[in-house]
């Protein structure tokens, strides 16, 4: 449904996109996920033809973004990040000068208005002047207007910025209720907002790619590099030996404490010894009271990745300088 | 195509209604015209004549209409609303169309407004009805002209004051600007300037005459500044 190739986007000698590519298929919720100025608004206003490229092409639905820009603005439904709407009119005055622009007739508009606004809870307000409105229920006005003409692709920005909790349920109910019917892309950059309503995560961090993915195969690619933990009483110098010796343990770190070592073993990719770890203790009548996996969280791997790519970028700059 | 630009005329229409400044321009304006019709037209043995009281509202428009133009793209602009109505399958001519005839309407109804004088006139005196009839299409193709001129501006800038002061300092240099410049300059000089003073060019329809230069001057003119605003509303996304 969007196919992303190569995208570029350059701002004077900044490059906010660098050369990004991906697919998003019929009817998938896929999440972008980067810190701030990370490259995804951009993203986003390309494919909403609202800026052109620097270079690299885009399509939805088969439409290209930029030559063929009318069409992809009638399937698409866009959430700008800051929900702009017109300050000088009521809720259904907007709705209605919405549908107008985008073809609708009176009794389209109509049934379409009616349509949004049991969908995004509109009923309470759908008469009131815009700028009386709280953010929450401007949020939700941004997303009736996104959702008015049906259409086949959902690109939100930042959909749950400045909402309360309940509010930020709520949308995420909204939005898993609304991938069932459209082609759902958001961006985000909070990562449990990702991780609970989006099929897809594709993270980018200073324009570019660094990793994309379900949040179960994210979670299995760190899963590659762990820890593990353990507790084990007795001779310090002869654990830290032969837990070393152990097949797969790449090092081990030992803190003692009141008689107990506290080993944090870090192993090769892939690997997991603790069964070797736990028949060596047995065979030397060690104790042992506590033996895990560490696991990294997603939010680690997220900050890591990011960090890292901002890194690069820095010393880049340095060599440049 | 032109089913948005209803639209849109609508919507800006509703916006320059909503917006005070509309209203203490159209204050100001209508009292203005209201005093020098009675100070300077309804006195015993003056000429019956609209031209003096069109002149005027000719120059005080001037400053009259960058302030009903200045919001139009700058307050777009400023609150981001640029960014959802360029993102519907509206055009960026349409888009400019749609302004231009929102803040023309207005100016329309402004110009209505100062008819009441015009009816004075009527009952008290047997003046010429070609004069009022061209002095009002003249001003109507004026008002083009200015509200052009005034997007052109506010295309320009998130700031609506700047796009008021641009606005006026761009149609102040085709009126009183070059008015000053032709007075001390001789020959082909002063020819050229008195040519691009829209006061001048509105001087003929003021005098009751259709002269099909000064028309093709307003219609062509205002195209003309159409044409940028849409231009600077297109580069804007480049950036």
């Amino acid at each position: 449904m969007i196919r992303v190739q190569n995208l570029i986007k350059v701002y004077g000698e900044r490059r906010a996109v660098d050369g990004i590519s991906f697919a998003i298929d019929e009817g998938e919720i896929v999440g972008f996920l980067g810190p701030n100025g990370a490259g995804k608004t951009t993203t986003l206003r390309i494919l909403t033809c609202y800026m052109p490229a620097t270079d690299g092409n885009a399509t939805i639905g088969g439409y290209d973004v930029f030559t063929q820009s009318m069409q992809v603005r009638k399937i698409v439904g866009y959430l700008p990040e800051s929900t702009p709407l017109d300050m000088h009119s009521r809720v259904r005055e907007y709705l209605n000068f919405r549908g107008k622009i985008r073809g609708l007739d009176r009794t389209a508009r109509e049934a379409a208005i009616r349509r949004v606004t049991e969908l995004c809870w509109l009923g309470d307000f759908i008469n009131r002047p815009i700028n009386q409105l709280s953010k929450g229920m401007k949020q939700r006005v941004g997303l009736a207007d996104a959702l008015l003409h049906d259409p086949k692709v959902l690109i939100l920005d930042e959909p749950t910025i400045g909402l309360d909790p309940t509010q930020i349920r709520e949308t995420r109910n909204l939005i898993r209720e609304l991938a069932k019917r459209h082609t759902v892309l958001l961006s985000s950059h909070i990562l449990p907002e990702v991780e609970a309503t989006c099929q897809r995560t594709i993270i980018i961090a200073a324009g570019k790619i660094v990793a994309s993915g379900s949040p179960d195969e994210l979670k299995e690619r760190i899963r590659g590099g762990s820890r593990l933990i353990a507790e084990v009483s007795g001779p310090n110098s002869e654990i830290k030996q032969e837990i070393g010796k152990l097949d797969g343990v790449t090092g081990v770190e030992v803190h003692t404490d009141n008689g107990w070592h506290r080993l944090t073993i870090d192993t090769q990719r892939g690997r997991d010894p603790r069964e070797d770890i736990f028949k060596l203790v047995k065979q030397r009548n060690w104790s042992l009271r506590e033996l895990r996996l560490e696991v990294g969280s997603l939010e680690e791997f997220f900050v890591q990745i990011t960090a890292q790519q901002m890194q690069e970028q820095r010393a880049r700059k340095e060599v440049r300088a | 195509m032109i089913r948005n630009v209803l639209a849109l005329t609508q919507r800006e229409l509703q916006a320059t209604f909503f917006s005070p400044v509309a209203y203490i321009v159209a204050a100001v304006f209508l009292v203005a015209t209201g005093y020098l019709f009675m100070d300077g037209t309804l006195v015993p043995g003056g000429e019956a004549s609209v031209r003096a009281m069109l002149q005027s509202m000719a120059w005080m428009m001037v400053f009259a209409v960058p302030l009903l133009t200045m919001r139009a793209l700058s307050e777009e602009y400023a609150t981001g609303t640029i960014e959802s109505l360029m993102t519907a399958p509206v055009t960026d001519v349409e888009v400019v169309l749609g302004k231009f005839f929102g803040v023309l309407v207005f100016y329309v109804a402004l110009l209505a407004a100062t008819l009441v004088h015009v009816v004075l006139l009527f009952r008290y005196s047997a003046a010429d009805f070609n004069v009022l009839a061209w002095g009002y299409l003249g001003m109507l193709l004026l008002g083009g002209l200015y509200v052009a001129v005034g997007l052109f501006a506010s295309a320009m800038t998130r700031y609506q004051l700047l796009a008021a002061l641009v606005g006026a300092g761009v149609l102040g240099a085709f009126t009183l600007l070059v008015d000053a410049l032709a007075a001390t300059q001789g020959g082909a000089w002063r020819n050229i300037f008195g040519y691009i003073n829209i006061l001048y060019r509105f001087e003929d329809f003021a005098k009751g005459m259709l002269d099909t230069r000064a028309l093709v001057f307003f219609l062509s003119g205002t195209a003309f500044f159409l044409f940028l605003t849409v231009k600077v509303v297109e580069s804007r996304r480049w950036r």
